[in-house]
Protein backbone atom coordinates (compact mmCIF):
# COMPACT_ATOMS: atom_id res chain seq x y z
CA UNK A 1 0.00 0.00 0.00
CA UNK A 2 1.16 3.63 -0.93
CA UNK A 3 0.98 6.44 1.50
CA UNK A 4 -1.34 8.92 0.60
CA UNK A 5 1.32 11.28 -0.50
CA UNK A 6 2.48 9.04 -2.63
CA UNK A 7 -0.54 8.22 -4.37
CA UNK A 8 -1.27 11.57 -5.04
CA UNK A 9 -4.56 11.72 -2.81
CA UNK A 10 -6.41 14.56 -1.95
CA UNK A 11 -6.30 14.35 1.93
CA UNK A 12 -2.41 14.35 1.68
CA UNK A 13 -3.03 18.37 1.60
CA UNK A 14 -3.65 19.17 5.31
CA UNK A 15 -5.80 21.86 4.07
CA UNK A 16 -8.15 19.84 2.14
CA UNK A 17 -8.29 17.49 5.52
CA UNK A 18 -8.99 21.05 7.64
CA UNK A 19 -11.72 22.10 5.41
CA UNK A 20 -13.59 18.37 5.59
CA UNK A 21 -13.17 18.43 9.39
CA UNK A 22 -14.80 22.18 9.09
CA UNK A 23 -17.67 21.11 7.02
CA UNK A 24 -18.63 18.56 8.56
CA UNK A 25 -18.84 19.93 11.90
CA UNK A 26 -20.22 22.91 11.31
CA UNK A 27 -22.02 22.36 8.24
CA UNK A 28 -23.57 19.08 7.69
CA UNK A 29 -23.73 18.47 11.34
CA UNK A 30 -24.32 21.65 12.37
CA UNK A 31 -22.94 21.14 15.88
CA UNK A 32 -19.98 23.32 17.83
CA UNK A 33 -16.79 23.81 16.66
CA UNK A 34 -14.33 22.74 19.07
CA UNK A 35 -13.41 25.79 20.30
CA UNK A 36 -17.09 26.68 21.46
CA UNK A 37 -17.30 23.03 23.08
CA UNK A 38 -13.98 24.26 25.14
CA UNK A 39 -15.65 27.78 25.29
CA UNK A 40 -18.32 26.25 26.73
CA UNK A 41 -16.36 24.00 29.24
CA UNK A 42 -14.31 27.43 30.51
CA UNK A 43 -11.28 25.45 28.48
CA UNK A 44 -10.50 28.28 26.01
CA UNK A 45 -8.21 29.50 25.31
CA UNK A 46 -6.28 26.54 26.16
CA UNK A 47 -3.27 27.09 28.15
CA UNK A 48 -0.30 24.97 29.22
CA UNK A 49 0.82 23.72 32.70
CA UNK A 50 4.19 22.97 31.21
CA UNK A 51 6.53 20.96 29.51
CA UNK A 52 6.71 17.58 30.65
CA UNK A 53 6.69 15.66 27.83
CA UNK A 54 9.30 16.48 24.84
CA UNK A 55 7.71 14.43 21.86
CA UNK A 56 10.27 14.01 18.78
CA UNK A 57 9.12 12.83 15.48
CA UNK A 58 12.44 11.93 14.07
CA UNK A 59 10.69 11.32 10.37
CA UNK A 60 7.66 9.49 8.52
CA UNK A 61 9.59 6.41 6.95
CA UNK A 62 8.54 3.17 8.29
CA UNK A 63 8.65 -0.78 7.07
CA UNK A 64 4.79 -0.39 7.80
CA UNK A 65 1.40 1.17 5.68
CA UNK A 66 -1.00 0.88 8.60
CA UNK A 67 -4.42 2.03 7.44
CA UNK A 68 -5.72 4.35 10.40
CA UNK A 69 -1.84 6.45 10.10
CA UNK A 70 -1.86 9.88 10.85
CA UNK A 71 1.10 10.62 10.08
CA UNK A 72 0.65 8.81 6.47
CA UNK A 73 3.69 7.38 6.89
CA UNK A 74 5.18 4.00 5.07
CA UNK A 75 8.66 3.19 3.20
CA UNK A 76 7.98 5.52 0.61
CA UNK A 77 8.27 8.21 2.99
CA UNK A 78 11.43 9.87 3.06
CA UNK A 79 11.16 13.29 5.66
CA UNK A 80 13.71 11.76 8.00
CA UNK A 81 15.32 13.90 11.16
CA UNK A 82 19.02 15.11 10.49
CA UNK A 83 21.20 15.02 13.33
CA UNK A 84 22.13 18.33 13.44
CA UNK A 85 17.89 19.18 14.26
CA UNK A 86 18.66 16.07 16.79
CA UNK A 87 21.75 18.46 18.42
CA UNK A 88 19.17 20.91 18.50
CA UNK A 89 17.04 18.99 20.75
CA UNK A 90 19.82 17.79 22.77
CA UNK A 91 20.64 21.56 23.09
CA UNK A 92 16.62 22.29 24.27
CA UNK A 93 17.24 19.09 27.34
CA UNK A 94 20.47 20.75 28.56
CA UNK A 95 18.92 24.07 28.83
CA UNK A 96 15.60 22.39 30.74
CA UNK A 97 15.02 19.86 33.29
CA UNK A 98 12.22 18.24 30.95
CA UNK A 99 11.99 14.94 32.59
CA UNK A 100 10.64 12.58 29.52
CA UNK A 101 12.11 12.74 25.70
CA UNK A 102 9.43 10.37 24.06
CA UNK A 103 10.49 9.82 20.29
CA UNK A 104 7.83 8.51 17.43
CA UNK A 105 7.80 8.38 13.52
CA UNK A 106 7.26 6.42 11.47
CA UNK A 107 9.62 3.47 12.98
CA UNK A 108 11.80 5.87 15.11
CA UNK A 109 14.70 3.72 14.40
CA UNK A 110 14.49 3.57 10.74
CA UNK A 111 16.46 7.01 11.49
CA UNK A 112 20.08 6.24 10.81
CA UNK A 113 20.99 8.64 13.70
CA UNK A 114 18.53 7.07 15.70
CA UNK A 115 20.70 5.02 18.52
CA UNK A 116 23.03 7.88 18.89
CA UNK A 117 20.35 10.06 19.68
CA UNK A 118 18.96 7.99 22.48
CA UNK A 119 22.40 7.37 23.68
CA UNK A 120 22.98 11.12 24.29
CA UNK A 121 19.32 11.97 25.73
CA UNK A 122 19.89 8.46 28.44
CA UNK A 123 23.56 10.41 29.15
CA UNK A 124 21.64 13.45 30.01
CA UNK A 125 19.30 11.41 32.72
CA UNK A 126 16.37 11.81 31.42
CA UNK A 127 13.76 8.54 30.44
CA UNK A 128 13.41 7.63 26.72
CA UNK A 129 9.78 6.32 25.88
CA UNK A 130 10.07 4.92 21.94
CA UNK A 131 7.35 4.17 20.08
CA UNK A 132 8.61 1.44 18.55
CA UNK A 133 5.76 -1.09 16.34
CA UNK A 134 7.44 -3.86 17.15
CA UNK A 135 8.00 -5.45 13.52
CA UNK A 136 10.74 -3.08 12.80
CA UNK A 137 12.49 -5.62 15.44
CA UNK A 138 12.37 -8.70 13.35
CA UNK A 139 12.17 -6.50 9.93
CA UNK A 140 16.12 -6.99 9.48
CA UNK A 141 19.25 -8.32 11.23
CA UNK A 142 20.09 -5.02 12.26
CA UNK A 143 17.09 -4.46 14.42
CA UNK A 144 17.65 -8.09 15.89
CA UNK A 145 20.12 -6.64 19.06
CA UNK A 146 17.36 -3.45 19.71
CA UNK A 147 15.78 -5.26 22.40
CA UNK A 148 19.07 -5.45 24.03
CA UNK A 149 19.74 -1.91 22.80
CA UNK A 150 16.45 -0.64 25.28
CA UNK A 151 17.68 -2.38 27.83
CA UNK A 152 20.46 -0.99 27.85
CA UNK A 153 19.66 2.60 28.02
CA UNK A 154 16.38 1.96 30.62
CA UNK A 155 14.06 2.72 27.34
CA UNK A 156 10.49 2.08 28.35
CA UNK A 157 8.87 0.47 24.85
CA UNK A 158 5.09 1.54 23.74
CA UNK A 159 4.07 -0.47 21.25
CA UNK A 160 1.09 -0.75 19.11
CA UNK A 161 -1.19 -3.54 19.00
CA UNK A 162 -4.80 -2.97 17.72
CA UNK A 163 -5.98 -6.79 18.53
CA UNK A 164 -4.73 -9.56 20.60
CA UNK A 165 -5.32 -11.94 17.07
CA UNK A 166 -3.94 -11.86 13.93
CA UNK A 167 -7.30 -11.34 12.20
CA UNK A 168 -7.92 -8.01 13.08
CA UNK A 169 -4.64 -6.75 13.47
CA UNK A 170 -3.61 -7.62 9.81
CA UNK A 171 -6.27 -6.13 8.03
CA UNK A 172 -5.12 -2.53 9.80
CA UNK A 173 -1.66 -3.27 9.80
CA UNK A 174 -0.65 -5.86 7.44
CA UNK A 175 -0.18 -8.89 6.56
CA UNK A 176 1.83 -10.87 9.07
CA UNK A 177 2.18 -8.27 11.26
CA UNK A 178 0.79 -9.74 14.48
CA UNK A 179 2.90 -12.55 13.80
CA UNK A 180 5.81 -10.98 13.93
CA UNK A 181 4.75 -8.71 16.74
CA UNK A 182 4.44 -11.65 18.94
CA UNK A 183 8.17 -12.20 17.70
CA UNK A 184 9.09 -8.87 18.82
CA UNK A 185 7.47 -8.97 21.90
CA UNK A 186 9.11 -12.43 22.89
CA UNK A 187 12.75 -10.90 22.16
CA UNK A 188 11.83 -7.98 24.15
CA UNK A 189 10.28 -10.23 27.25
CA UNK A 190 13.40 -12.29 26.42
CA UNK A 191 15.79 -9.17 27.83
CA UNK A 192 13.54 -8.48 30.30
CA UNK A 193 10.60 -6.11 29.23
CA UNK A 194 7.14 -6.88 31.10
CA UNK A 195 8.40 -9.09 33.37
CA UNK A 196 8.03 -8.23 37.24
CA UNK A 197 10.68 -6.26 38.96
CA UNK A 198 12.80 -5.52 35.78
CA UNK A 199 11.98 -1.73 35.54
CA UNK A 200 11.85 -2.42 32.16
CA UNK A 201 8.32 -1.53 30.74
CA UNK A 202 6.82 -2.47 28.02
CA UNK A 203 3.36 -0.76 26.64
CA UNK A 204 0.79 -1.75 24.65
CA UNK A 205 -1.51 0.94 22.69
CA UNK A 206 -4.62 -0.52 21.31
CA UNK A 207 -6.56 1.84 18.78
CA UNK A 208 -10.20 0.43 17.47
CA UNK A 209 -9.90 -1.31 14.28
CA UNK A 210 -12.62 0.35 12.32
CA UNK A 211 -15.32 2.94 12.94
CA UNK A 212 -16.22 2.70 16.90
CA UNK A 213 -14.78 4.27 19.93
CA UNK A 214 -12.24 2.48 22.36
CA UNK A 215 -14.23 1.12 25.48
CA UNK A 216 -13.15 0.64 29.16
CA UNK A 217 -9.18 0.49 28.86
CA UNK A 218 -8.83 -1.31 31.96
CA UNK A 219 -11.38 -4.29 30.28
CA UNK A 220 -9.24 -4.26 27.14
CA UNK A 221 -6.00 -4.59 29.16
CA UNK A 222 -7.79 -7.93 30.96
CA UNK A 223 -8.05 -9.34 28.26
CA UNK A 224 -5.20 -8.32 26.32
CA UNK A 225 -3.31 -9.70 29.12
CA UNK A 226 -5.18 -13.24 29.65
CA UNK A 227 -5.09 -13.93 25.92
CA UNK A 228 -1.62 -12.71 24.98
CA UNK A 229 -0.15 -14.85 27.65
CA UNK A 230 -2.27 -17.96 27.34
CA UNK A 231 -2.50 -18.41 23.61
CA UNK A 232 0.76 -16.70 22.78
CA UNK A 233 3.46 -16.73 25.92
CA UNK A 234 3.93 -13.20 25.86
CA UNK A 235 3.81 -10.54 28.91
CA UNK A 236 3.49 -6.49 29.18
CA UNK A 237 2.59 -4.02 31.66
CA UNK A 238 0.18 -1.64 30.76
CA UNK A 239 -2.26 -1.09 27.50
CA UNK A 240 -3.38 2.23 26.79
CA UNK A 241 -6.34 2.61 24.87
CA UNK A 242 -6.15 5.24 22.48
CA UNK A 243 -9.54 6.75 19.88
CA UNK A 244 -8.73 7.17 16.13
CA UNK A 245 -8.48 10.69 15.33
CA UNK A 246 -10.40 11.36 12.05
CA UNK A 247 -7.45 12.63 10.50
CA UNK A 248 -4.97 11.21 7.12
CA UNK A 249 -5.25 7.74 6.26
CA UNK A 250 -8.14 7.23 9.23
CA UNK A 251 -9.94 10.05 7.69
CA UNK A 252 -10.00 8.55 4.37
CA UNK A 253 -11.19 5.12 5.71
CA UNK A 254 -14.09 6.83 7.37
CA UNK A 255 -15.30 8.76 4.11
CA UNK A 256 -14.70 5.35 1.72
CA UNK A 257 -16.57 3.52 4.14
CA UNK A 258 -19.16 5.84 4.77
CA UNK A 259 -18.88 5.81 8.15
CA UNK A 260 -17.72 9.80 8.43
CA UNK A 261 -20.49 11.30 9.61
CA UNK A 262 -21.47 8.72 12.43
CA UNK A 263 -18.15 8.60 13.50
CA UNK A 264 -17.73 12.45 14.26
CA UNK A 265 -21.53 13.06 15.61
CA UNK A 266 -20.28 10.04 17.57
CA UNK A 267 -17.02 11.94 18.89
CA UNK A 268 -18.84 15.24 19.23
CA UNK A 269 -21.54 14.17 21.69
CA UNK A 270 -19.35 12.02 23.67
CA UNK A 271 -16.97 15.26 24.23
CA UNK A 272 -15.97 15.28 27.68
CA UNK A 273 -14.93 18.21 30.16
CA UNK A 274 -13.33 16.02 32.05
CA UNK A 275 -11.11 14.01 29.32
CA UNK A 276 -10.52 17.92 27.41
CA UNK A 277 -9.17 18.86 31.09
CA UNK A 278 -6.27 16.40 30.86
CA UNK A 279 -5.44 16.19 27.28
CA UNK A 280 -1.84 16.16 26.55
CA UNK A 281 -1.00 18.98 24.75
CA UNK A 282 -1.38 21.07 28.17
CA UNK A 283 2.14 19.18 29.21
CA UNK A 284 3.88 18.25 25.46
CA UNK A 285 5.97 19.58 23.00
CA UNK A 286 5.97 17.99 19.84
CA UNK A 287 9.00 18.56 18.02
CA UNK A 288 8.87 17.79 13.83
CA UNK A 289 11.59 16.29 11.62
CA UNK A 290 12.47 19.32 10.55
CA UNK A 291 12.52 20.78 13.99
CA UNK A 292 9.26 23.01 13.71
CA UNK A 293 7.41 23.27 16.73
CA UNK A 294 3.74 21.85 17.60
CA UNK A 295 1.46 20.93 20.32
CA UNK A 296 1.46 17.44 19.68
CA UNK A 297 2.00 14.77 16.97
CA UNK A 298 -1.36 15.17 15.33
CA UNK A 299 -1.41 19.06 14.92
CA UNK A 300 2.19 18.57 13.47
CA UNK A 301 0.55 16.25 10.68
CA UNK A 302 -1.76 18.71 10.25
CA UNK A 303 0.87 21.31 9.48
CA UNK A 304 -0.84 23.36 12.57
CA UNK A 305 2.39 25.05 14.24
CA UNK A 306 2.59 26.13 17.55
CA UNK A 307 0.83 30.19 18.03
CA UNK A 308 3.73 32.78 19.19
CA UNK A 309 6.98 33.84 18.23
CA UNK A 310 8.88 30.61 18.64
CA UNK A 311 8.12 27.80 15.89
CA UNK A 312 11.34 26.07 15.72
CA UNK A 313 13.59 23.86 18.02
CA UNK A 314 16.64 26.36 17.29
CA UNK A 315 14.96 29.37 19.22
CA UNK A 316 13.09 27.07 21.88
CA UNK A 317 12.25 28.94 24.79
CA UNK A 318 10.26 27.51 27.93
CA UNK A 319 8.95 30.11 29.17
CA UNK A 320 7.77 31.87 26.40
CA UNK A 321 5.95 28.31 24.95
CA UNK A 322 4.13 28.26 28.47
CA UNK A 323 2.57 31.05 27.56
CA UNK A 324 0.86 30.28 24.24
CA UNK A 325 -2.15 29.12 23.59
CA UNK A 326 -2.55 25.74 22.40
CA UNK A 327 -3.97 25.87 18.29
CA UNK A 328 -7.53 23.89 18.23
CA UNK A 329 -9.17 22.74 16.03
CA UNK A 330 -12.18 19.87 14.84
CA UNK A 331 -9.78 16.84 15.17
CA UNK A 332 -9.41 18.05 18.61
CA UNK A 333 -12.46 15.92 19.11
CA UNK A 334 -11.01 12.68 19.44
CA UNK A 335 -8.93 13.76 22.30
CA UNK A 336 -11.82 14.34 24.51
CA UNK A 337 -14.70 11.78 23.69
CA UNK A 338 -15.31 9.50 26.55
CA UNK A 339 -12.74 8.90 28.78
CA UNK A 340 -10.28 10.85 26.80
CA UNK A 341 -7.33 9.85 24.41
CA UNK A 342 -3.55 10.68 24.35
CA UNK A 343 -0.35 8.83 23.82
CA UNK A 344 -0.25 7.67 27.14
CA UNK A 345 -4.20 6.11 26.77
CA UNK A 346 -7.11 7.58 28.60
CA UNK A 347 -7.24 11.35 30.19
CA UNK A 348 -10.18 11.37 32.56
CA UNK B 1 -39.20 5.95 2.18
CA UNK B 2 -41.47 5.46 5.33
CA UNK B 3 -40.10 2.49 7.79
CA UNK B 4 -41.31 1.57 11.16
CA UNK B 5 -37.84 1.22 12.31
CA UNK B 6 -35.43 3.99 11.93
CA UNK B 7 -31.82 3.65 12.72
CA UNK B 8 -32.25 7.62 14.23
CA UNK B 9 -34.60 6.33 16.61
CA UNK B 10 -31.71 4.47 18.49
CA UNK B 11 -30.05 8.06 19.77
CA UNK B 12 -33.13 8.99 20.98
CA UNK B 13 -33.86 6.34 23.32
CA UNK B 14 -32.63 8.60 26.39
CA UNK B 15 -36.23 10.77 25.00
CA UNK B 16 -38.30 7.89 26.46
CA UNK B 17 -38.36 10.10 29.76
CA UNK B 18 -40.67 13.04 28.05
CA UNK B 19 -43.70 11.01 28.51
CA UNK B 20 -42.83 9.32 32.03
CA UNK B 21 -39.62 11.14 33.34
CA UNK B 22 -39.65 9.20 37.08
CA UNK B 23 -39.96 5.54 35.34
CA UNK B 24 -37.01 6.58 32.61
CA UNK B 25 -34.56 7.66 35.25
CA UNK B 26 -35.52 4.57 37.45
CA UNK B 27 -34.69 2.36 34.17
CA UNK B 28 -32.06 4.20 32.88
CA UNK B 29 -30.32 3.94 36.68
CA UNK B 30 -30.76 0.50 36.61
CA UNK B 31 -29.99 -0.57 33.13
CA UNK B 32 -26.34 0.95 34.23
CA UNK B 33 -26.04 -0.62 37.51
CA UNK B 34 -26.80 -3.98 35.61
CA UNK B 35 -24.18 -2.96 32.74
CA UNK B 36 -21.81 -2.50 35.30
CA UNK B 37 -18.82 -4.40 35.95
CA UNK B 38 -19.73 -6.82 38.66
CA UNK B 39 -19.34 -10.56 39.06
CA UNK B 40 -19.44 -10.64 35.24
CA UNK B 41 -17.37 -8.57 33.77
CA UNK B 42 -18.68 -5.47 31.52
CA UNK B 43 -17.46 -7.19 28.37
CA UNK B 44 -19.34 -11.00 29.44
CA UNK B 45 -22.46 -9.07 29.92
CA UNK B 46 -22.03 -7.26 26.58
CA UNK B 47 -21.77 -10.65 24.80
CA UNK B 48 -25.16 -11.41 26.62
CA UNK B 49 -26.88 -8.65 25.24
CA UNK B 50 -25.98 -9.33 21.77
CA UNK B 51 -27.50 -12.99 22.49
CA UNK B 52 -30.55 -11.69 23.71
CA UNK B 53 -30.76 -9.17 21.43
CA UNK B 54 -31.10 -11.84 18.48
CA UNK B 55 -33.29 -13.54 20.63
CA UNK B 56 -35.71 -10.67 20.75
CA UNK B 57 -35.04 -10.09 17.58
CA UNK B 58 -35.12 -6.55 18.39
CA UNK B 59 -33.11 -4.44 15.25
CA UNK B 60 -31.86 -1.36 17.53
CA UNK B 61 -30.90 -3.87 20.21
CA UNK B 62 -28.11 -5.54 17.63
CA UNK B 63 -27.16 -2.41 16.28
CA UNK B 64 -26.43 -1.41 19.69
CA UNK B 65 -24.62 -4.27 21.26
CA UNK B 66 -22.62 -4.81 17.99
CA UNK B 67 -21.09 -1.50 18.71
CA UNK B 68 -20.82 -2.33 22.16
CA UNK B 69 -19.13 -5.85 21.68
CA UNK B 70 -16.41 -4.15 19.91
CA UNK B 71 -16.10 -1.05 21.92
CA UNK B 72 -15.30 -3.85 24.66
CA UNK B 73 -12.45 -5.48 22.44
CA UNK B 74 -14.61 -9.08 21.34
CA UNK B 75 -13.68 -10.69 18.50
CA UNK B 76 -16.09 -11.60 15.63
CA UNK B 77 -15.42 -15.33 16.65
CA UNK B 78 -16.80 -14.40 20.17
CA UNK B 79 -19.58 -12.55 18.89
CA UNK B 80 -21.03 -14.82 16.38
CA UNK B 81 -20.89 -17.87 19.39
CA UNK B 82 -23.24 -15.52 21.58
CA UNK B 83 -25.56 -15.62 19.00
CA UNK B 84 -24.99 -19.19 18.59
CA UNK B 85 -25.96 -19.88 22.19
CA UNK B 86 -29.00 -17.79 21.38
CA UNK B 87 -30.20 -19.95 18.28
CA UNK B 88 -29.20 -23.00 19.96
CA UNK B 89 -31.74 -21.96 23.14
CA UNK B 90 -34.43 -21.14 20.80
CA UNK B 91 -33.64 -24.07 18.46
CA UNK B 92 -33.98 -26.56 21.48
CA UNK B 93 -36.71 -24.85 23.00
CA UNK B 94 -39.29 -25.73 19.76
CA UNK B 95 -36.79 -29.45 19.69
CA UNK B 96 -37.47 -30.22 23.51
CA UNK B 97 -41.58 -29.44 22.94
CA UNK B 98 -41.01 -32.54 20.28
CA UNK B 99 -40.89 -34.89 23.18
CA UNK B 100 -44.56 -33.71 24.08
CA UNK B 101 -45.72 -34.43 20.31
CA UNK B 102 -43.81 -38.19 20.54
CA UNK B 103 -45.71 -39.00 23.97
CA UNK B 104 -49.09 -37.86 22.17
CA UNK B 105 -48.10 -40.13 19.23
CA UNK B 106 -47.67 -43.14 21.46
CA UNK B 107 -50.80 -42.60 23.32
CA UNK B 108 -53.01 -42.83 20.20
CA UNK B 109 -51.26 -45.22 18.18
CA UNK B 110 -51.26 -49.09 18.58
Amino acid sequence: MKSLKASGHQLADTAVQLELLHEEVAGNLRLPLFQEKMNAAGLFPLRPTGIDIFQVNVGKMCNQTCKHCHVDAGPDRKEIMTREIMQQCLDVLDQTDIATVDLTGGAPEMNPHFRWFVEEIHQRGRKVMVRCNLTIVVANPKYYDLPAFYRDHQVEVVSSLPFYNADKTDRQRGKGVFEDSIKAMKMLNAVGYGQEGSGLHLNLVYNPSGAFLPGSQEGLKRQFKRVLHDEFEVVFNDLYAITNMPVSRYLDFLIASGNYHGYMEKLINAFNPAAATGVMCRNTISVGYDGQLYDCDFNQMLDLTVEGPIRHIRDFNADLLNRRNIVLNEHCYGCTAGAGSSCGGTTA
Amino acid sequence: METYYNPEDLKKFGTIGEFQKELADKYFSYYGAVFADGALTAREKSLIALAVAHTVQCAYCIDAYTVDTMEKGCSEQEMMEAVHVAAAIRSGSSLVHSVQMMNKVKELSM
